[in-house]
């Protein structure tokens, strides 16, 4: 697991106030919608709001949202492969 | 044709801390943080609902004062929502407000309006029933009184949760109260007053 | 029971400065959504309904003194307001005249303007209270001299139908015999920036009901009813009758509406129990229809469920004025007024193509027919849906 999994763990329990998580809680390939994490529709825009903030990534079009944020691997993945910071 | 409607539950949370139908029910430390307080009564009362940490004050606030009244149960789902306040969704328009410069948050967003409250009693308690959020300079015993009144006799609904919800500048004032067909206090002007205005230790 | 009588409507919006401006670009299919000009925003590239007159203007129109404090809200409610008292048989109302006013945007647009001028210069502070809904309701109750009751409703999207509600309510249960009802809402940084960050905009015109629809389009205006007892009416022409209402909570989620359209389902069926009609009597919808794909799909599920294959004939007028938000609700109100009087159903513009999970096509062009019955949606956020029935007198 490598800081950047460890790091978008941390930022989202914050950036969406999931208080009662903790970090060592969130599965690598976990589903974040749906069963898993059980994230909502406002959750996924928090998250593109997140990749812009924090790794300067624009997303144009939200329905790529649902690949890139199936998982924390899905989502370290694509950060690294188009992360500007 | 006047309806006799009677409170039937009351509570208040103000100055950290909570009457429980007229009587003190709970006191938090003074010099506690908003936030800190409500995480402390969430946990005091042993609830589970993630969903309350997505919350803002302002839901929070009413989101526990509900918990609270009802014991966690509302069995009549027509029960129908009659609130109000005099600030709307103030704190969090300016929270939202301080994002808008950069990166405008959708999550603060979403409760910039007062009736998202009710949205969140509703969900929480599965209500689909009549809802309504007013706007009064302060506390206002007959809007509440009209507007109740009326729904009893179109025979709306059976039972009503009634809410004064105000929060500004950390600021909070939550009254809230359950009317319906029988109870031991009348439903006018002097009760509600006689509960609503602050009791001195 | 006979259905609480409109004796008086006033309006403003991007289609017209007032009723008969309002009701030759519906019948012209003249939309009014162009790109801001006058709301000073940075997304000069974002769709609106804009009303081209600022609020220098506005305020000449109204006579007001050069030291008002009156929100473009407040204007354009006062500007709606004009209207149907001048078409009223009253030089001005009379004293027990009730008021209930909807917005979700009280006097946002004066605190974003003049928030960081409040410290510093004095002539500014009178915006302060601005921030409080309640006073653009009663700015508007001022200028009229309404001193009876004012009610300010905040119910976002659905404030200004649940305010004709409210307002039938009142009438019928002898509260009040006469009462001004509607709602008010203006363009603002504050909503445009929130709406954008919510990704429910559409980049051109929305396209409500269309299978391609990507969004709406905000829009501003104000538009009251006046409604009368029968005691009061005398020999007034009635324009039409609130028979039926209804409200009720989606319980799903706090801005988006559920799957089988709950909330709406359960608001159309009150109204039509409260109108004391079958889903066949009616013969027109004025939908909610904004053009965003949870809503159109969400209210053509409860469409559906409520009238099975037989949905009646409906349109989206949001494609004319954009998303009007707290006043939505009154001007599509007047307009199913209209399209009961003129026996009009306007278009639902800018459709191509029925969605594949319901198709079901609304009217795209202007049609005649003779209507008696119309049901009107609006859904809002926090899951607050009111479903209102309009009439033919008679």
């Amino acid at each position: 697991m490598s800081d950047l999994h460890t790091e978008l763990k941390q930022s989202i329990i914050q950036q969406l106030n999931l208080e009662d998580m903790e970090v060592s809680e969130i599965e690598n390939d976990e589903h974040l919608f749906g069963d898993g994490l059980g994230l909502d529709s406002i959750d996924a825009l928090e998250l593109i709001v997140l990749l812009e903030k924090d790794y300067g990534i624009k997303l144009t079009d939200p329905n790529q949202g649902k690949e890139i944020f199936n998982s924390i691997n899905s989502m370290a993945d694509f950060i690294e492969k188009n992360r500007i910071r | 044709m006047s309806e006799e409607l009677f409170i039937t539950k009351s509570v208040i949370i103000r100055d950290s801390k909570i009457i429980k139908n007229g009587k003190p029910f709970f006191k938090a430390d003074p010099d506690a943080s908003l936030s800190e307080f409500l995480k402390t009564i969430y946990k005091e009362e042993h609830l589970k609902y993630p969903k309350f940490f997505k919350m803002d004050s302002l839901s929070k606030l009413v989101y526990l004062g509900v918990e609270l009244l009802t014991e966690g149960n509302i069995p009549d789902k027509k029960t129908a929502l009659v609130f109000a306040n005099s600030v709307s969704s103030l704190e969090t328009d300016e929270a939202y407000a301080g994002t808008m410069g950069e990166f405008p948050s959708p999550s603060l967003f979403v409760y910039t309006l007062p009736n998202i409250m009710l949205g969140e009693i509703s969900i929480r308690h599965q209500l689909k029933s009549e809802n309504i959020f007013l706007i009064s300079e302060e506390f206002d015993p007959t809007i509440y009184l009209d507007y109740t009144k009326a729904l009893f006799q179109q025979k709306k609904t059976d039972n009503v949760l009634c809410g004064w919800v105000n929060l500004h500048n950390n600021e909070y004032d939550v009254f809230l109260w359950q009317i319906a067909r029988s109870g031991r206090t009348d439903f006018n002007e002097e009760e509600l007053k006689k509960l609503y205005l602050p009791t001195h230790e | 029971m006979k259905g609480v009588a409109v004796t008086g409507m006033g309006i403003i919006s991007s289609i017209g400065v007032n009723l008969e401006e309002s009701f030759n670009s519906l019948q012209s299919g003249k939309d009014g959504i162009s790109f801001p000009e006058i709301l000073p925003t940075s997304y000069k590239n974002l769709l609106v309904g804009e009303i081209k007159l600022n609020n220098a203007e506005l305020s000449e129109i109204l006579d007001l003194p050069k030291t008002h404090s009156y929100t473009r809200a407040a204007l354009l409610g006062t500007h709606a307001i004009k209207e149907l008292l001048n078409n009223s048989k009253y030089d001005q109302f009379p004293e027990d005249t009730g008021f209930i006013s909807g917005t979700s945007i009280g006097g946002i647009d004066m605190t974003e303007k003049h928030f960081y001028d409040f410290s510093e210069n004095a002539e500014y502070q009178k915006y302060i209270q601005a921030q409080h809904p309640g006073f653009t309701t009663e700015k508007i109750a001022e200028y009229f001299d309404l001193s009876g009751t004012v009610t300010t409703i905040s119910t976002a999207c659905s404030s200004a139908a649940n305010a004709i509600m409210m307002g039938a309510r009142m009438i019928q249960s002898r509260k009040l015999k006469r009462v001004i009802v509607g709602g008010s809402d203006c363009l603002t940084k504050f909503t445009l920036n929130g709406f954008n960050s919510l990704k429910i905009l559409s980049p051109q015109k929305s396209k409500p009901f269309d299978h391609n629809r990507d969004g709406l389009n905000l829009g501003e205006a104000a538009g009251y009813l006046l409604l009368e007892a029968e005691a009061v009416i005398r020999d007034k022409p009635v324009l039409g009758r609130v028979s039926g209402y209804g409200n009720a909570n989606d319980a799903f989620h706090q801005t988006a509406s559920s799957e089988n359209g709950e909330g709406a389902y359960q608001a159309i069926s009150k109204a039509l129990n409260k109108a004391g009609i079958s889903a066949s009597e009616i013969d027109y919808i004025n939908a909610h229809g904004t053009g965003t794909k949870n809503n159109d799909l969400s209210e053509s599920v409860a469409l559906k469920r409520i009238f099975g294959d037989n949905v009646p004939d409906f349109s989206s007028t949001k494609g004319f004025t954009g998303h009007t938000l707290g006043a939505a609700g009154a001007i599509e109100a007047i307009f199913s007024l209209l399209s009961i009087q003129k026996e009009n159903m306007f278009p639902n513009l800018n459709f191509n193509a029925e969605m594949y999970e319901t198709g079901l096509i609304p009217v795209s062009k202007l049609q005649n027919k003779q209507i008696g019955t119309v049901l009107s949606n609006s859904f809002g956020f926090g899951g607050n849906c009111t479903s209102l029935i309009f009439q033919k007198d008679g």
